[in-house]
């Protein structure tokens, strides 16, 4: 057991990460708080008093929030749905028996270590790019009209992105809990007779939800604060500005910190309602 | 899972797997060969694939001109020292808590990651004017601090999920044995938690390396890192594919290695020991 001495050396090792991420934390957020009740344009005028709630109800009422909040959910949507129903079917079948199985999972984990600018530079110039794009060439050679990604299918492009960064996360842990599957309880029911895909939907998906639902709680986290991806490729623009690109926008294009911190405020709650389900789950697994 | 299969299956099973395998890599290897390529061959239709003329024209020519170098030594100098100092604030606290875990242990650690999941948006504004007000902005460590903040939480779990499976009983024979608390952090410890500490160091410095929220908004000239360098060839240049290929491929060159190293901790650390 701990001795009185090494509780009180516990607590002052621990003190500096605490002390740290609370400044960390309290400070910002404390600033972000006043700022959303003040009437604050740095260059234009600075800071000019109180304002009340008006910086809330103009941010919500202005015509490019719920666009963004529409952008962010289908962007945050649609990588989800891609990354898991394609991480599911990629753990399952790198669990199989096959040759060069090390060199194929390190072949599909790539993209997750491309820093997110050089991955969205690349997809959009060397890919989508409508005339010299890989896949300009590929339409053309079928004889089809080239497509205008970035612009014509802005918010299609964007997910395809995110999804090509994210898959190999969702597919190295769903490959993780795919390796723990009990094999005896999957052979007796293929003994008994059971279909692949009843085996799959009762056996291998029970086993797999909580797996899941931490790949869906961790990449909506980072999911809804994308920014590099949008930054060099549309700047936002054709239907792309998500909730915290607005915010950015907001607070460094147009200098209006008042109106971004109150939308900041907007984002932190959002994040915190996903959060709450992440720390229960996490929190539970504390115990075991 | 695994099971005895037939060859055939077997066979099967391998060309499925390298198809989507290479189909997901070859963004990169696509940027890694057209890197090597001329400006003309990089765009040509229809596009070449091996056969090309060779060439190390694009390395010279960003190299020349960006200033690579730069870029290249601030990334270094901010994911390394923030990861380092990252880990000599870390170390304690997970020393501490899976060794002399408390009632409020658990919910320490909660919190912690809670702070992780602030968007960094809605800080923005706070951060930048106390970067004008001490005069770190686009400094290297400006930078090294909000690195190393953002990923404190996820080191402390990190070293705490690799900690808490180190015996027990170990440290108490240790004491018993008459060990000061020296010793026994630095004989008993210590050799057991290299290799955790290790891994926690890598997938942090990977992490700290493609950061690109605050390294692009709190750098201008002088301490922009990679992600910058690259965020620069947005327009116009993004359109010499083989320059900017060149430029790609030395920016993440060295994570992609770092990175296969570490796949297996990466699960372990950014699920927070949830998923084994």
């Amino acid at each position: 057991m701990a001795t009185q001495q090494s509780r009180s050396a516990a607590r002052m090792m621990l003190a500096p990460a605490v002390v740290l991420l609370l400044a960390w934390m309290l400070v910002p957020l404390i600033m972000t708080l006043w700022f959303s009740f003040r009437k604050f344009l740095p260059l234009r005028g600075g800071d000019l008093g109180f304002a009340g709630f008006d910086n809330y109800t103009r941010f919500i009422s202005s015509s490019a929030f719920w666009p963004s909040v529409q952008t962010t959910l289908i962007i945050v949507g649609g990588v989800l749905l891609i990354t898991i129903v394609l991480g599911v079917i990629l753990a399952l079948l790198l669990d199989q028996p096959m040759w060069g199985q090390g060199v194929v999972r390190i072949l599909v984990i790539a993209p997750f270590f491309v820093m997110p600018t050089v991955s969205a530079l690349v997809w959009k110039n060397m890919f989508m790019d409508p005339v010299n794009g890989l896949f300009a060439h590929l339409w053309k050679f079928f004889g089809a009209e080239p497509i205008q990604w970035l612009s014509q299918e802005s918010l299609t492009s964007i997910v395809m992105i995110v999804s090509w960064q994210w898959l190999p996360f969702a597919t190295l842990i769903l490959l993780t809990a795919v390796q723990s599957l009990d094999s005896e309880q999957l052979e007796a029911a293929e003994m008994d007779g059971a279909p692949y895909l009843k085996r799959f939907w009762y056996i291998v998906l029970p086993h797999l939800s909580r797996a899941i639902t931490i790949v869906l709680l961790i990449q909506t986290i980072f999911l809804l604060s994308i920014f590099a991806e949008i930054f060099v490729t549309t700047g936002g623009a054709f239907g792309t500005k998500t909730l915290t690109y607005l915010i950015f926008q907001r607070v460094l294009e147009s200098q209006n910190v008042g109106l971004g911190s109150a939308g900041g405020v907007y984002a932190i709650i959002l994040a915190n309602i996903v959060a709450i389900f992440l720390m229960r789950i996490v929190g539970k697994n504390l115990d075991t | 899972m695994a099971r005895a299969v037939s060859n055939n299956r077997k066979l099967l099973n391998t060309v499925i797997a390298w198809t989507i395998g290479i189909l997901i890599f070859f963004p990169i290897l696509w940027t890694i060969l057209t890197s090597f390529k001329t400006e003309a061959q990089a765009i040509a239709d229809p596009p070449v694939f091996l056969f090309f003329d060779w060439t190390l024209e694009n390395y010279e020519v960003v190299q020349e001109r960006s200033n690579y170098a730069r870029f290249l030594w601030n990334s270094i100098i901010i994911a390394g020292v923030s990861t380092i100092l990252g880990l000599i604030i870390a170390i304690p606290a997970a020393w501490s808590m899976a060794f002399v875990p408390s009632k409020r242990t658990k919910d320490i650690l909660l919190w912690m990651l809670s702070t992780k999941m602030l968007p960094a948006v809605g800080v923005l504004y706070p951060i930048y004017l106390i970067f004008i007000e001490l005069g770190i902005l686009d400094t290297r460590i400006g930078l090294i601090v909000v690195v190393m903040l953002i990923n404190l939480p996820i080191i402390v779990w990190m070293l705490y999920t690799y900690f808490k499976e180190i015996p027990g009983e170990i440290l108490e024979a240790s004491r018993m044995d008459g060990a000061s608390l020296k010793d026994e952090i630095l004989y008993v410890l210590a050799p057991m938690a290299v290799p955790g500490i290790a891994s926690t160091l890598l997938l942090n410095f990977i992490l700290a390396w493609n950061e690109a929220f605050w390294t692009l908004n709190l750098t201008a000239a002088k301490a922009a890192p990679l992600t910058a360098f690259i965020a620069s060839y947005s327009s116009p240049e993004g359109l010499f594919f083989a320059k900017l290929s060149a430029a790609s491929t030395m920016a993440i060159a060295p994570i992609l290695i770092l990175g296969w190293f570490s796949q297996k901790q990466l699960v372990r650390g950014l699920t927070f020991g949830a998923v084994k």
